[in-house]
């Protein structure tokens, strides 16, 4: 009798069935291919008011910029953002996987999310995986005890700051923080100095580059400006399009029509008793 | 030599008024050795979502098994067809599973949404998602291929025009590349027919 191996959907959490495979493949020399990466410049503060994130929209491959203008800023409850730095793929994961850990809680407890909460749950998941898991996050947002904002470093500890930046344009981001940041900015001042630290990222560290975005948290509200400066637009269109007098050769063509759907109406004789 | 270029692939997809195109070269490789000219990187879901995957052969195989049998799955419990948004979180969550140990493979998917709307998306080896407006690549001859639809791409293509802008950029992009090319293979999707086009290409 043959025994039939039926493949159930996974429980969740890593599955390492192939390390082995993928170690002896490295050990013949193939070496593993590179990571998505967020070069990155990202960016808070803390306001008059509430919270201001910032990040700018790069995504490398490399030394290839495969995205221009990717989402670094993650939704994690109403109130609390986080934006992320590192390996694509782990702060995307880690954020979301979070998030719906904090939309479960506040089901079970009826509150709006807390920072802290958010805070203590992804330092743990970072800790438990020693740092492999790579993702440096800012994050931030207004709860009932206040404006809190936070840095989590990859191997899961954390800072409690009023500005904090992250990435590879961090150190171009934190010397526009030192010198022009002070307490009490209000909104405008504020998304001004993030929108000029994220510039400073932008023009001077290669990993960061295209767009800002900005969000801004207050008690009960928040703003989210996808694209809220775009410094680097397209300016070589050349007027003459590409046109293709000289069609490509086909050898074979097949077409397939798709199904119509069909649509039922209520139109129909009535069954009999 | 990284794992990525053993077999060797070529991958873009493009979005169009109301369409979509995928295309993909066809040769088959161990290293510099041509094994086959005729390879399929590029499989049906369902009617209107198609799924390229580039990389590793045999991880592109596997993974498109487990994929077909999640969506025929999906497929059973649901009594619909999976939207490409949801397939493209179901391919990211696959592949991140395998965040340390992980299937060589990048795939590229496209499809036709609500109201039919284009849909594409890439993403790396362990699952970070890529969502464009306007075009994607993967694969070996990757490079070239950002530089081809960059300069060649237009908004609102008909399905015409964007099947020639396709071809030509795949064609120019492979022949800078050792490891793919052969031919190229080219889905046209509207709401009312796919068309499969074989393209002939320089065969070294």
């Amino acid at each position: 009798m043959s025994k039939a191996v039926v493949e159930l959907p996974p429980k969740g959490g890593f599955n390492f069935d192939l390390c082995r495979r993928n170690e002896m493949l490295l050990k013949k020399g193939a070496s593993p291919p590179s990571f998505r990466k967020t070069g990155t410049t990202i960016v808070g503060l803390i306001y008059q008011e509430g919270v201001i994130l910032g990040a700018d929209t790069r995504a490398t491959a490399g030394s290839i910029v495969c995205d221009k203008n990717c989402e670094k800023i993650h939704y994690m409850a109403p109130n609390i953002y986080c934006c992320g730095a590192g390996t694509a793929a782990d702060t995307e994961a880690v954020t979301d996987m979070v998030s719906s850990q904090l939309q479960l809680h506040r089901y079970h407890t009826s509150r709006e999310s807390r920072v802290a909460t958010a805070l203590t749950l992804l330092k743990s998941h970072l800790f438990n995986y020693q740092g492999y898991v790579q993702a440096a996050l800012v994050l931030g947002g207004v709860d009932v005890t206040g404006p809190h904002l936070h840095m989590i470093y990859p191997h899961g500890s954390t800072d409690a700051l009023p500005f904090a930046t992250m990435g590879s344009g961090s150190l171009a981001a934190m010397a526009v923080f030192e010198s022009k940041y002070c307490e009490g900015l209000n909104k405008e001042e504020g998304i001004n100095l993030v929108c000029e630290a994220i510039c400073a990222g932008i023009f001077n560290d290669l990993g960061s580059g295209s767009n800002v975005d900005i969000c801004v948290i207050t008690k009960g509200h928040k703003e989210y400006l996808r694209n809220y400066r775009v410094p680097n637009t397209r300016a070589h269109f050349s007027s003459k399009e590409f046109t293709f007098p000289k069609k490509t050769e086909v050898l074979l063509t097949k077409i397939v029509p798709l199904r119509e759907k069909i649509e039922v109406t209520e139109d129909g004789d009535a069954m009999e008793e | 030599m990284s794992i990525f270029e053993y077999n060797g692939s070529a991958l873009v997809a493009m979005v169009g008024k109301n369409c979509f195109a995928i295309a993909s070269d066809r040769r088959l490789g161990v290293q510099l050795q041509t094994i086959a000219t005729d390879f399929q990187r590029i499989s049906k879901i369902h009617d209107r979502l198609f799924l390229g995957l580039s990389g590793l052969a045999t991880d592109a195989q596997t993974l498109y098994q487990r994929l077909v049998f999640r969506h025929k799955l999906y497929q059973l419990r649901e009594e619909r067809d999976m939207k490409p948004e949801t397939f493209a979180n179901l391919v990211s969550a696959i592949l991140y599973e395998k965040r340390f140990g992980p299937y060589f493979c990048q795939p590229v998917i496209a499809g036709l949404g609500d109201e039919d709307k284009p849909f594409i998306c890439t993403m790396d080896s362990i699952g970070a998602k890529e969502l464009a407006k306007d075009f994607v690549v993967a694969g070996t001859a990757s490079e070239s291929l950002y530089g081809a639809c960059e300069s060649m791409f237009k908004d609102d293509m008909e399905p015409e025009e964007l099947f020639e802008t396709v071809s030509q950029a795949l064609l120019s992009s492979v022949d800078r590349d050792c490891l793919s090319g052969w031919g190229g293979h080219v889905y046209v999707v509207t709401p009312t027919e796919v068309k499969e086009r074989i393209l002939k290409g320089r065969m070294d």
